[in-house]
């Protein structure tokens, strides 16, 4: 091949590559529809796809070299698949625990609930601030509470291995303004006991979690009463009355946040302003699916980057396998397509037939590659320390069409570039030396 | 070794095909040198031959619970202390609230207890003398074009200081060079400020410290001294738990993330892939060169060195694309470390890991050589010149 065929053809996947990586998944249904259409249609296309069903049904016959390029992109879009379902998992988990109509308030310029801290009275005046609903009392729907960590053992660990988890002190209004948490097993805390409600998540992770166990945090000794669940960031902790807590950890009469249920979902900014017009308070307030979509935005794209730049190198080695496969093939029908060209056809449909073929090839393997991510890391439970809160969060993987989506499109690029140059060579080679080779 | 030439004429006798191969393999091995630098990282971090001598002691309950400044006299009376030191977390970044920094606040004999770390005489008497004074890594200073003199902004994630800010501002006294390859990516990136200006600063230390690390006169003796801590503050409300720098930092990465696990799937996945596709090339390469193969028994090469010969071409070109892999991670090393803000410092491919990679190389090699090793062993001549 020419120098500058070479240069062009990079150009070009340039150009198609980046096209292909903004195009939505209708988009793909488009060009797919079209093709067929040309394939049908046009006479071109007709013998396009003669040429390329000769070559499809040869498949089976090398068997062993399509095995590579289906099996290189599976492995590429599993571990693709994989990563970016962890990212949407712990995004996801996060994201769920908000919503537009409760908000979070904590002294200004706190990067993290545990860092934050508010004296009683702040407590008091956030929630007299117009804005937040009100109970069938009357009392306003404000929920302060305390946050700690504390160390427990990790379930199934070798030796004394422990973890930390995040220990909420709760009032009795959080109930209501946390609406999603319902008890599972066992019973809520009783006030004033040191009792826990543990969450499911945290069941999950450490040991000892169990209604009626008694576990030692620090010094002290808790009685476990109940499991809740909340299908959130929130299952990860654990929770007890908030006057234990502070009392426990010497907090005295000062919470961490105030989170509070708001007449609806417009009434945040009369909210917002309320309480930035309040001299007395020195705090930072945003709705909750703000705040905890901040704190994913950090590790779920920490965790994005890495599944694609391990996944991108997995592609280069995935596409130079599907190079050396689709090269190998052209060259053993080489005498076969330089015949066709010999009786008339054109370049075009046998660049096309092979791209197809390749792609059909690299098709398989993203299916496959998927579908291995999604049997075995679908729900596949995972934990890690999150960003903004000192326990672990336990969240499941999860693999959503749009991971699924994403998987394909890398495995539809590295067919077409493993194809396309194989493609061109048997289109431009000269039909003389084609017909004279071996 | 004389057939050297002839194995590397077969190596190459399809350019495109071994290159393409090549290119596959070099791309495995770069994953291998960066995941591996990552674990090893993970694995190694607080591993330092001196880490073994010291001890961290901090609260039973959780990691942001302090202790108290009474502690650390009553830990230098235990026997077998040689040294007690204590520090606090800072949790700084710089300019941007994602650049976090490692940042501690730390006693002043801080340094005394990590050989690791050294700091010219002057250098750490200007520290000593400079109450808004920091220490900071060598590659930290890199990172941010750092010098010596100049004064920084830093901000705190977690403390404010009297009015509420948490804008603090420090005088860079010195760099901190590292002595210890394994440990130098952690070390790399620390910054020290003083304990006491600290404490004074931010209303909400209140004097206390919030671990100690007590290095001990005698290895052996470590478990011993650790249960003798332990034992000072047991039933007060302010329990300990002490362990060693090593279990300590290990057990505090395995929070984040099992990364072993996760490296050892991904590259499960990798290698598999790629025998599958060397495999491939080697089958490829001794099928169409039969007839070749029949010639060179039919002069009297025997089926033992045409099969020696087989796997030494598939040897060579898995270590040949293994080592270009593995020497290629290693520029890049930095780059990630670079990338993802300081959040991990992988270190530079041990010797280990090359050990190893050029073990699986080996070991690659003799999986896929070893069935067209096998048939060139067996090759009929007669059969092969006839082409049956």
């Amino acid at each position: 091949m020419k120098v500058r065929t070479v240069l062009l053809l990079l150009l070009l996947l340039a150009v198609l590559l980046v096209a292909w990586i903004l195009l939505p998944w209708w988009g793909a249904l488009v060009l797919a529809g079209l093709l067929a259409a040309w394939m049908a249609a046009s006479r071109p296309g007709r013998r396009a796809a003669s040429v390329a069903a000769v070559g499809i049904s040869t498949l089976g016959q090398r068997l062993g070299s399509s095995a590579v390029v289906v099996v290189g992109i599976a492995g590429v879009v599993g571990v693709l698949v994989a990563m970016l379902a962890m990212a949407e998992g712990y995004a996801e988990m996060l994201r769920k625990t908000g919503s537009l109509d409760t908000a979070i308030v904590l002294r200004g310029g706190s990067a993290a609930e545990v860092a934050s801290g508010l004296d009683r009275d702040s407590v008091l005046q956030i929630a007299q601030t117009p804005g937040i609903a009100r109970d069938a009392k009357g009392q306003p729907l404000a929920s302060a509470e305390g946050v700690v960590a504390a160390n427990l053992p990790i379930k199934d660990a070798t030796g004394d291995d422990e973890g930390s988890v995040q220990l909420r002190g709760v009032g009795d209004e959080v109930w209501a303004v946390r609406s999603q948490v319902r008890v599972v097993d066992g019973r809520k805390f009783k006030p004033g006991l040191r009792e826990l409600l543990v969450g499911r998540g945290a069941a999950r992770q450490f040991a000892g979690l169990v209604p009626g166990h008694e576990i030692r945090l620090g010094s002290q000794t808790w009685t476990v009463a109940g499991v809740f669940a909340s299908d959130d960031a929130l299952e990860s902790e654990i929770w007890a009355d908030a006057n234990v807590v502070a009392e426990t950890y010497e907090r005295g009469s000062s919470r961490n946040s105030v989170t509070v249920r708001l007449a609806d979902a417009n009434a945040f900014k009369a909210f917002k302003a309320a309480l930035e017009a309040n001299p007395q308070l020195k705090i930072d307030v945003s709705t909750t699916l703000d705040f905890f979509g901040k704190q994913s935005e950090g590790m779920s794209s920490f965790i994005r980057i890495i599944g694609i730049v391990i996944g991108g190198i997995m592609a280069v080695g995935a596409m130079f396998g599907a190079l050396n496969t689709m090269f190998a093939a052209v060259d053993a029908r080489a005498r076969e397509i330089a015949t066709l060209r010999a009786i008339g056809f054109a370049g075009l449909p046998v660049v096309v037939a092979i791209l197809l073929e390749t792609m059909l090839l690299a098709l398989a393997g993203g299916v496959l590659g998927g579908a291995l991510a999604w049997l075995l890391f679908n729900g596949y439970a995972a934990s890690t320390m999150a960003a903004g809160s000192v326990g672990k969060l336990s969240f499941d993987l999860h693999v959503t069409a749009g991971v699924l989506w994403q998987g394909l499109k890398w495995a539809l690029a590295i067919g077409f570039i493993g194809g396309l140059f194989p493609a061109v060579r048997a289109a431009t080679m000269p039909v003389t030396t084609a017909l004279r080779e071996l | 070794m004389k057939y050297l030439h002839l194995i590397w004429a077969s190596l190459f006798r399809r350019k495109t095909r071994t290159i393409l191969t090549l290119v596959s393999i070099v791309a495995a091995f770069l994953l291998f040198g960066l995941l591996d630098a990552v674990r090893t990282s993970f694995a190694e971090a607080g591993q330092s031959a001196n880490g073994a001598q010291r001890l961290q002691t901090g609260s039973r309950l959780s990691f942001i619970q302090t202790l108290p400044q009474s502690l650390g006299a009553r830990i230098q009376q235990v026997p077998g202390v040689k040294t007690v030191t204590y520090a606090n977390w800072f949790g700084g970044a710089y300019q941007d609230p994602h650049n976090q920094v490692f940042s501690f606040a730390v006693a002043p004999n801080y340094l005394d207890v990590y050989p690791e770390m050294s700091v010219s005489e002057g250098e750490r008497k200007a520290f000593a003398a400079a109450r808004t004074g920091v220490l900071v890594g060598e590659g930290l200073a890199k990172r941010f074009g750092w010098k010596v003199g100049d004064r920084i902004p830093m901000q705190s994630t977690i403390f404010p200081d009297k009015s509420g800010s948490k804008n603090w501002v420090f005088d860079v006294s010195g760099i901190i060079h590292t002595t210890d390859t394994k440990s130098a990516g952690w070390f790399d990136q620390m910054m020290l400020l003083h304990w006491a200006y600290f404490d004074d600063t931010t209303p909400y230390n209140r004097g206390q410290a919030g671990w100690y690390v007590t290095q001990v006169a005698d290895v052996n003796q470590a478990d011993r001294v650790a249960k003798a801590i332990d034992a000072l503050s047991a039933n007060s409300d302010h329990e300990t738990r002490t362990q060693t720098e090593q279990a300590a930092t290990a057990s505090w990465m395995k929070q984040f993330a099992n990364v072993g696990l996760i490296v050892t799937s991904v590259m499960g996945a990798v290698f598999f892939t790629l025998m599958l596709l060397s495999g491939n090339t080697m089958m490829q390469a001794v099928r169409e060169r039969t007839n070749e193969l029949a010639v060179l028994k039919t002069i009297g090469f025997s089926g033992t060195s045409l099969m020696a010969m087989v796997l030494a071409e598939s040897v060579m070109l898995l270590v040949l694309g293994g080592v270009i892999g593995i020497l290629l991670a290693e520029p890049l090393i930095p780059l990630i470390s670079k990338a993802l803000r300081g959040m991990i410092a992988p270190s530079p491919v041990s010797l280990a890991s090359w050990a190893e990679g050029i073990g699986l190389m080996l070991a690659i090699a003799a999986l896929v050589g070893a069935l067209p090793a096998w048939r060139a062993m067996r090759l009929n001549i007669v059969d092969a010149l006839a082409r049956r």
